[in-house]
């Protein structure tokens, strides 16, 4: 069986909570971060994990007139009443990204109207770090 | 032998011989996107049986014929599938029976493998898609593979790899050398491909991947490559040189943990002198030839950082002096921000914090966590805590990788709890 599992930082500040700790306290907890995920790679556990750039930068997409992406900010729903299902897609643009958004968020409901659901756009954190 | 370093061994074999098989199937052939599927899938069923059966006494001819006949499979099957719409089937059929045998010598050009990263670089690709192309054309690496290196599914990088191709195609380049007019243009790409493939190494992702393939290795591999066949060009040289004295520090910039350290902070005993030396001794000798380019400056300004036995001995009016030359040559913000930390080093924070000021208003880098990162550390130089925590802050973040995201609010942490110790001991 799978499960995704998420984790979520509390909302209003739009950053990551980690950034106000004292230094210990961030080390121990990037430390912990690491050692479960090596447990869980040995144990054979692991199928993929991403972190996210931060929470303030999230935004919701729906399809707007004609299909065209509506990107806001907000309002963002409790996953509880929300998630149902995602996708990983490997773009060159965020724009790409919000256009797959709309597509998804136009798939058809009963009578064949589209659902025009919301979907959350979030950027994996995969980059190169620029600092030597 | 153990089974592992045998399965090495074929490996490393296996993408040595890729692209000579590719090109000499290629020419022959002329349809470079058929060949280079026939080519994948003899690469395939060696990985399969050599480490078995045991590496065949002619390895390129073996992969020859087996690319051969996968080829010959599928135009058999198209030709029959045309057979009553084309008069000259037959004919052409006639020509591609025969098949040589595995032992037979084939021919081999050295040119070949120098045509195939033309095409695999060509401007009309972009460069995730010239970078899969290359790794598979002239690397030898699978799919799966290149796949695991990018973190996407096979079938995603398949679709990309093909996608590729069909570019290639439609743009109608022909298997060959690039015009003499063109061909600088071309070679400039070529470059351009290598060292975007040898920063994608630097990317760390979140999660642990193993098996992960080693692009920076690779791209050090063809460029390698590139420079044993074109070794007059001393950009090429320029940029292996560049790789190696980068690479050179591997060991040292990221902790047990997968934390990234910065330069100032790396323990310089772990860098590998061999690198150094090979580096330095390639780039003086391209230096020499008087064509200088941006890559032989920036590998110059590596080996300065090489050569230092630490940040407050490294010879910073001289980088200082190249990031001039470099910015004369390219008009790159990336450059004026290094040029800005060259200039802090030699003339102090406030001159590089003045510099930084004047670059915050170019259009194309305004907003970009790196300004905030180097003007976070140059604050905190100039004794500015507050304003560098700030900074730091915005930092992490602006930036898209997980180390160097850790490592900026570690910074932030710790200048926040110095803070926090001086207001404590204040009466």
């Amino acid at each position: 069986m799978k499960f995704m599992l998420m984790m979520h930082a509390p909302r209003g500040t739009g950053d990551y909570q980690i950034n106000s700790w004292s230094p210990e306290d961030f080390q121990a907890h990037i430390a912990f971060m690491n050692q479960l995920n090596k447990e869980l790679t040995e144990s054979g556990e692991l199928v993929g994990c991403q972190g996210l750039t931060p929470p303030g930068e999230a935004k919701i997409v729906r399809a707007g007139e004609n299909g065209m992406p509506a990107v806001t900010d907000g309002p963002f729903p409790e996953s509880k009443e929300f998630l149902v299902g995602y996708w990983i897609v490997d773009v060159d643009s965020a724009e790409r990204a919000y256009e797959i958004a709309a597509r998804a968020s136009a798939a058809p409901g009963p009578g064949g109207v589209p659902l025009n659901m919301p979907i959350e756009v979030r950027q994996v954190m995969a980059g190169r770090p620029e600092i030597e | 032998m153990t089974p592992e370093s045998r399965l090495d061994d074929v490996g490393r074999l296996l993408r040595d011989l890729a692209p000579q098989v590719l090109g000499a199937i290629a020419r022959r052939h002329g349809d470079f996107a058929e060949a280079e599927d026939a080519v994948q899938e003899a690469l395939i069923a060696a990985a399969q049986r050599w480490p078995a059966e045991g590496v065949p006494r002619n390895p390129r001819g073996w992969l020859y014929h087996v690319a051969l006949r996968r080829l010959t499979d599928h135009l058999r099957s198209e030709l029959a599938r045309r057979r009553r719409e084309d008069a000259v089937a037959a004919e052409v059929w006639a020509d591609w029976a025969f098949i040589p045998p595995p032992d037979a010598e084939i021919p081999a050009d050295r040119d070949d493998t120098l045509v195939l990263l033309f095409m695999c670089c060509h401007p009309a690709l972009t460069p995730p898609s010239a970078i899969a192309l290359t790794l598979r054309a002239v690397g030898g690496l699978t799919t799966a593979e290149i796949a695991a290196a990018f973190l996407v599914p096979e079938a995603t990088m398949a679709q990309r790899i093909s996608r590729a191709k069909q570019s290639i195609r439609a743009s109608g380049v022909p298997f060959a050398m690039p015009t003499p007019a063109e061909r600088a243009e071309r070679l400039r790409s070529v470059l351009h491909v290598l060292y975007l493939m040898f920063n994608e190494g630097y990317t760390a992702s979140s999660g642990p991947h193993l098996h992960r393939p080693d692009l920076s290795g690779e791209a050090i591999r063809l460029a390698r490559m590139l420079h044993e066949l074109v070794p007059d060009e001393p950009e090429v040289a320029g940029l292996l040189a560049l790789m190696l004295l980068t690479d050179a520090r591997r060991a040292a910039r990221t902790g047990p943990h997968g934390e990234l350290i910065p330069l100032d902070e790396q323990d310089r005993t772990l860098w590998d002198r061999a690198l150094i030396e090979e580096g330095t001794a390639l780039l003086e000798a391209a230096l020499a030839r008087g064509a200088v380019g941006p890559y032989q400056v920036q590998a110059a300004i590596a080996a300065l950082h090489d050569e230092a036995p630490s940040t407050d001995e490294t010879d910073w009016p001289q980088i200082l002096a190249l990031y001039d030359l470099l910015r004369r040559m390219s008009d790159n913000p990336m450059v004026e921000l290094n040029r800005a930390i060259a200039a802090a080093m030699v003339h102090g924070p406030a001159k590089g914090l003045e510099l930084l000021d004047a670059l915050a208003a170019d259009k194309r880098i305004a907003g970009h966590y790196r300004i905030d990162a180097v003007r976070a550390h140059l604050l905190e130089r100039a004794g500015d805590r507050e304003r560098a925590l700030a900074h730091y802050r915005a930092a992490a973040a602006g930036t898209r990788n997980i180390p160097e995201r850790n490592h900026l609010i570690a910074k932030a942490a710790r200048l926040a709890a110095r803070e926090r110790e001086l207001e404590d001991a204040e009466p």
